[in-house]
């Protein structure tokens, strides 16, 4: 549904977003984490069209959103850090210029407005003006907005910033809830926000992709195992199993690299280092051991910078 | 157009759905009451003072009272269309409503033409409220209509040239009070530009005098609908447009 391939934006000389690339299937709800300024919001409005990348192409329900911009947009609906609210309007007469601009038909317009205002819950704000309205509200009205057109796809950046606790877990309940009939793409650098809500998560760093995986998946790699990368030049070679009968080891992989030479990536079981083993094993084989180091840092890293708890609210 | 449109309706109700419209409007009709009563009286004097001194049996209204009160009363406009313009772009990008905007199936030639309509709306009833002392003439003298006509059509057309230039402005910055100023101080330039035409060069004069903004109203408000005027204001109005359009565009690639 959405296919971001090797996106780049650079603001002059500094590089914004480096060579994303990622997938998101139908229906799915794709997390994505990174500490403030990874490049979140950027690829975000890449991936809405409201600005164009330098580099690479991005794809939205089969549209390009640079070649055929207009088609794309009709199929997104975006919900921006601080939600577009025209603050003399009110939530009805709002939703319903929304509705217009995103080619909602008129017949169906009027009952569109409504049954979004019940879906996120701020129709008993309906006559109130968007700029008198409580935060929690402002956020629920930002994303009854992007919903109004039923889009197939549905972005949205950091939809619980500054939101109390009671309204953060109503948000999440009603994302969750919009998941079955529209693809989401949510950004955070909540960590616990992700695996109570997403399917897939896509970490970002410094503009570039670190990992993407499910939740459980990073939350075991974080807390259970070490990655080990492994660079062997062993043509033809059963490298695979004989670094799995390491002992320690728990998994491996192959990581592809151009060339003849074979990349691996190993997992072994937490504080225990099987370097020195994984060296013998592949010396006393008479395979070139090219390289050896541990992979599991930059994601540390990150996840250091990461709230990892939710954040006490102020 | 269905787009434009529904942009033009917010706009439009963004000015009269708070006190710019009604602001703009009360205070350029007591200004312009003011100007008007004083080419009034003025108007007045001089007819009876013809009248004594047994000339024509009434002076022409239309070239006495009504063309003066126009071509004068401009200056109300002068100050009060950059306040209109200001905010159009400005406001949207500080609110963070240009987002929406932008990630709308909408073109951003649909998104400045509706700016542009809203605005023309607002000014359209800014100017209409004159209708109220023409019609006062038309109720105790006989003035010509035509010329009537073609001066209300001339102040649009003057009008949206200050628009285009007022949007433009205001699309490249997000501080309304800076899209004033500069919409303010390019309006007066445009406005004085043919001041020193008359030391100068026969080349540079015609061309101070034929990019003075006001200049070609002049021949508007006599009854004269020359093409050259219409061409010099519909040309300078898509100019403004185009290159909103450009900076509008420009903005997207620099985020």
């Amino acid at each position: 549904m959405i296919e971001v391939q090797h996106l780049t934006k650079r603001y002059g000389p500094f590089t914004a977003v480096d060579d994303v690339s990622f997938k998101v299937e139908k229906g799915e709800i794709l997390g994505f984490l990174g500490p403030n300024g990874a490049g979140k919001t950027t690829t975000m409005r890449v991936l809405t069209g409201y600005m164009p990348a330098t580099d690479g192409k991005a794809l939205v329900a089969g549209y390009d959103v640079f070649d055929q911009p207009i088609e794309a947009k009709r199929r997104t609906g975006y919900l921006p850090e601080t939600p577009p609210l025209y603050p003399d309007m009110t939530v009805r007469d709002y939703l319903t210029f929304v509705a217009r601009i995103k080619g909602v038909p008129r017949q169906e317009r009027k009952a569109r407005v409504e049954t979004v205002m019940e879906r996120t819950r701020v129709a008993d704000m309906a006559k109130r003006h968007c700029g008198k309205l409580s935060k929690g509200y402002k956020q629920r009205v930002g994303l009854a907005q992007a919903i109004i057109h039923n889009p197939d796809v549905l972005i949205l950046d950091e939809p619980t910033a500054g939101l109390d606790p009671k309204q953060i877990i109503e948000t999440r309940q009603l994302i969750k809830e919009l998941a079955g009939d529209h693809t989401i793409i949510l950004s955070t650098h909540i960590l616990p926000e992700v695996s109570q809500t997403c399917q897939r998560v896509v970490i970002i760093n410094k503009g570039r992709v670190v990992a993407v995986d499910t939740p459980e998946n990073l939350t075991s790699r974080l807390r259970g195992s070490e990655t080990m990368y492994v660079q062997v030049d062993a043509p033809g070679a059963d490298v695979i199993g004989a670094l799995s009968a390491v002992p320690g080891v728990t998994r491996v992989a192959s990581a592809t690299v151009p060339g003849t030479v074979t990349a691996f990536e190993v997992d072994s079981e937490a504080g225990r280092d099987v370097r020195r083993d994984l060296a013998a094993t592949i010396v006393t084989r008479g395979w070139g051991l090219l390289e050896l180091r541990p992979m599991r840092m930059s994601l540390e890293d990150i996840f250091l910078h990461l709230t990892t708890e939710e954040a006490p609210h102020a | 157009m269905r787009n434009i449109l529904a942009i033009a309706h917010r706009e439009t109700k963004a000015y009269f759905g708070s006190p710019i419209a009604y602001v703009v409007i009360g205070v350029y009709a007591l200004l312009f009451g003011y100007f008007f009563y004083a080419l009034l009286i003025y108007f007045d004097r001089q007819s009876m003072q013809m009248a004594g001194m047994g000339g024509p049996q009434s002076v022409n209204i239309n070239e006495q009272l009504i063309r003066p009160v126009f071509l004068n009363s401009n200056v109300i406009l002068l100050f009060m269309l950059p306040l209109i313009t200001m905010r159009t772009y400005s406001e949207e990008k500080r609110s963070g409503t240009i987002e929406l905007l932008l990630t709308s199936p909408l073109t951003d030639f649909q998104i400045i033409m509706g700016k542009f309509l809203g605005a023309m709306t607002l000014y359209g009833a800014v100017i209409g409220i004159t209708l109220i002392h023409m019609a006062l003439l038309f109720a105790f003298g006989q003035p010509e209509w035509k010329p009537i006509a073609t001066a209300y059509l001339g102040m649009l057309l003057m009008g949206g040239c200050f628009i285009s230039v007022g949007l433009l402005i205001s699309s490249v910055t997000k501080n309304q009070i800076v899209a004033a100023v500069l919409t303010w101080g390019v309006f007066l330039l445009l406005w004085v530009i043919n001041w020193i035409a008359s030391f100068m060069g026969p080349t540079t004069a015609a061309v101070l005098n034929y990019l003075s903004i006001t200049g070609h109203l002049e021949d508007f408000t006599a009854g004269v609908l020359d093409t050259r005027h219409l061409v010099y204001y519909v040309s300078f109005i898509t100019f403004g447009l185009f290159l909103t359009a450009r900076s509008v565009d420009t903005e997207r690639w620099r985020g």
